[in-house]
């Protein structure tokens, strides 16, 4: 396929529609909206659904609905919004029903601002909503992984039958780039003979769509099962480690930078710029937030001998670094918060106090 | 001997958990009839809500969904718009649908939903212990209204049914109740009406439905049912308030 230029949202939205997806489910909010606008438009071309929910808190039960009737199903928010959708993502992880939710973040807290941000990380990867769970967290850095890294969720989803979530921000979703569309993907909704309203021929029991389990036995059971779900994700991640970090110039760092999303972009100009004024510097992107690449980080923390975290947050991802690091090494941490991003120039200066303190 | 009535095999063996005396088992009877004799159990797809009905699904052979609280009606939205031919309906109380469901429930309707909505009307929270809802008559004591429901800084009475019926896209709004034989056969007919326009893809239809609480209200039984006709009919007066299709003439 040839190159074209997109909008990150745009590009993620048609990649939506190339993984099966046929319905969305939303509610209007910036910067996230180039997203819905362009799948009202592009679903009813392909005999898929777009309904404008009366909330966000509706949208993500619509989507609770269609995925548990089998559907590939997607709804998007900023900031403010996802907050509302973790009532439904619990009982959407509860159920244990696949589904793609993508935040494209702006400043918060409250109502924050509409600048991009990356302080939902916490939300995104502890939870955020009420009870024992987890969701997959992807995080793309390029107008190009909005697209790929759709695909790679849908696919996700229905194997761990997990929610997925898209951590981007406003400079991703809303910036133009070169990209290549993946190649679509076939997909069956009767594959998934669990769901409701499955009527093949070897359905020999009514199917059941619930995140309630009264008895104490019952739910701890259940949570325990999850967990072991949780688990087989994580397993996953460690054998696939291309698909859950990129690593660049670290094999002889000695400080290596850690940042995921477009932060990841700004660092790797700045190792190359310490590079060519001789300080050895590194870059670890984490490409799947949660599970988070732990082994790697740890391993990396053997070699190389200082980290700096650098977020567009006052500090989230830097707490998992310190715990992957365990006090090896030193950790070092960069942040701008408010909506603000931080340029290259600030965050050589912050690698020159570490590595040249006098 | 020849028989003359049977339980619908839609209905499952379980026990179910209501209260003596309270009305869901007949509401779920009338339902489960229904879906039998219009012969569509085997694509039909329940939503229960969180209230008393939570566990609606243990009673129905259906397939069924558990949604979060006054959500159903979204849930009802991406079950059928995934599922078209399906016929979907959500099973709500009073607190569920007209407390904390209040914009979910107006917008399926709203966007006329091909769906099926049984709304159990009884004016308190039974699950949680009988606290003050939207639908508590004025003066009534509840749990969180001890003093009564005063209707100066508590509100009175939502007649859902008659906001429902304001809204264009609605098929088929009206409210029955089941407090006797014959009413019960009225509400029978009411149910069958919403789900015959459901399987016609003919829209959104509402059956709100009159029911006593006796745990609640502290009644027996008949004395719930007594009480019902003298001081909830006066407030939710039984009756048709949109039936664009005129299927009750039909």
């Amino acid at each position: 396929m040839a190159k074209v230029l997109m909008k990150g949202n745009e590009a993620l939205g048609e990649a939506a529609i190339l993984a099966g997806c046929r319905y969305y489910f939303g509610y209007p909010i910036t910067p996230q909206s180039e997203l819905p606008a362009y799948l009202a438009k592009r679903l009813p071309q392909v005999d898929g659904v777009f309904v404008q929910a009366e909330s966000e808190v509706s949208a993500i039960n619509m989507v609770y609905g269609a995925a548990s009737a089998g559907a590939r199903v997607m709804t998007s928010s900023s900031s403010p919004g996802i907050s509302l959708k973790q009532e439904g993502i619990s009982y959407i992880a509860g159920a244990e029903l696949p589904c793609l939710i993508v935040n494209v973040m702006r400043g918060g807290p409250g109502l924050g601002n509409i600048n991009p941000s990356q302080s939902d990380y916490w939300q995104a990867t502890r939870g955020g909503g009420h009870g024992d769970y987890r969701t997959l967290v992807m995080a793309p850095n390029s107008v190009q992984e909005m697209a790929d890294f759709t695909l790679a969720a849908f696919e996700y989803a229905d194997r761990f039958r997990n929610p997925v979530l898209m951590l981007s921000d406003g400079v991703l979703g809303q910036m133009m780039e070169p990209v290549v569309m993946p190649s679509p993907k076939d997909y069956d909704i009767d594959s998934k003979k669990w769901a409701l309203g499955y009527t093949g021929k070897d359905k020999t029991a009514r199917n059941l769509c619930t995140s309630i389990f009264m008895g104490q036995e019952e739910l701890e059971e259940h949570n325990w099962s999850l967990y072991q779900k949780y688990q087989v994700i994580t397993d996953f991640f460690k054998a696939n480690k291309e698909l859950a970090v990129e690593e660049y110039l670290c094999d002889d760092a000695e400080i290596i930078l850690v940042g995921y999303g477009i932060i990841s972009r700004i660092l790797k100009t700045v190792v190359e710029k310490c590079r060519k004024r001789g300080i050895k510097a590194g870059l670890v992107r984490p490409k799947v937030l949660w599970p988070f690449p732990s082994e790697i980080i740890s391993k990396l923390a053997d070699k190389a001998s200082k980290f700096l975290v650098v977020e567009m947050s006052y500090g989230q991802m830097v707490e998992d670094v310190k715990l992957a690091v365990e006090g090896k090494k030193p950790v070092y941490f960069f942040g701008r918060t408010g909506g603000a991003v931080p340029s290259d120039f600030e965050i050589l200066n912050e690698v020159d106090k570490i590595v040249r303190p006098d | 001997m020849k028989q003359v009535f049977g339980k619908t095999k839609v209905l499952s063996a379980n026990p179910t958990h209501y209260c003596p005396g309270c009305d869901h088992g007949i509401v779920h009877r009338l339902i489960a009839e229904t879906l039998e004799e219009l012969e569509v159990a085997d694509k039909a797809i329940g939503i229960a809500p969180v209230g008393c009905s939570v566990f609606a699904y243990d009673y129905f052979n259906i397939d069924f969904n558990q949604a979060a609280h006054g959500r159903a009606p979204a849930v009802a939205t991406g079950i059928k718009r995934t599922r078209p031919d399906s016929i979907v309906f959500t099973y709500q109380g009073d607190g569920d649908l007209a407390a904390i469901g209040t914009a979910e429930i107006i917008h399926a309707a709203n966007r006329g939903e091909n769906i099926t909505v049984v709304f159990i009307n009884n004016g308190i929270y039974g699950m949680t212990g009988g606290q003050m809802a939207p639908t508590t008559l004025v003066g009534m004591k509840t749990q969180t209204s001890p003093y009564g429901r005063d209707a100066a800084t508590m509100g009175s009475p939502i007649r859902v049914s008659e906001i429902i019926a304001t809204l264009e896209s609605p098929a088929y709004v009206t409210r029955v109740t089941v407090n006797t034989i014959a009413n019960q056969m009225k509400a029978k007919k009411a149910i069958k009406n919403a789900f015959t326009l459901q399987k016609e893809k003919k829209g959104f239809s509402f059956v709100e439905v009159v029911c006593i609480c006796p745990t609640n209200w502290g009644k027996k039984p008949t004395d719930a049912h007594k009480w019902l006709a003298e001081n909830m009919l006066p407030v939710f007066p039984l009756g048709t308030f949109k039936d664009i299709h005129g299927i009750e003439k039909a």
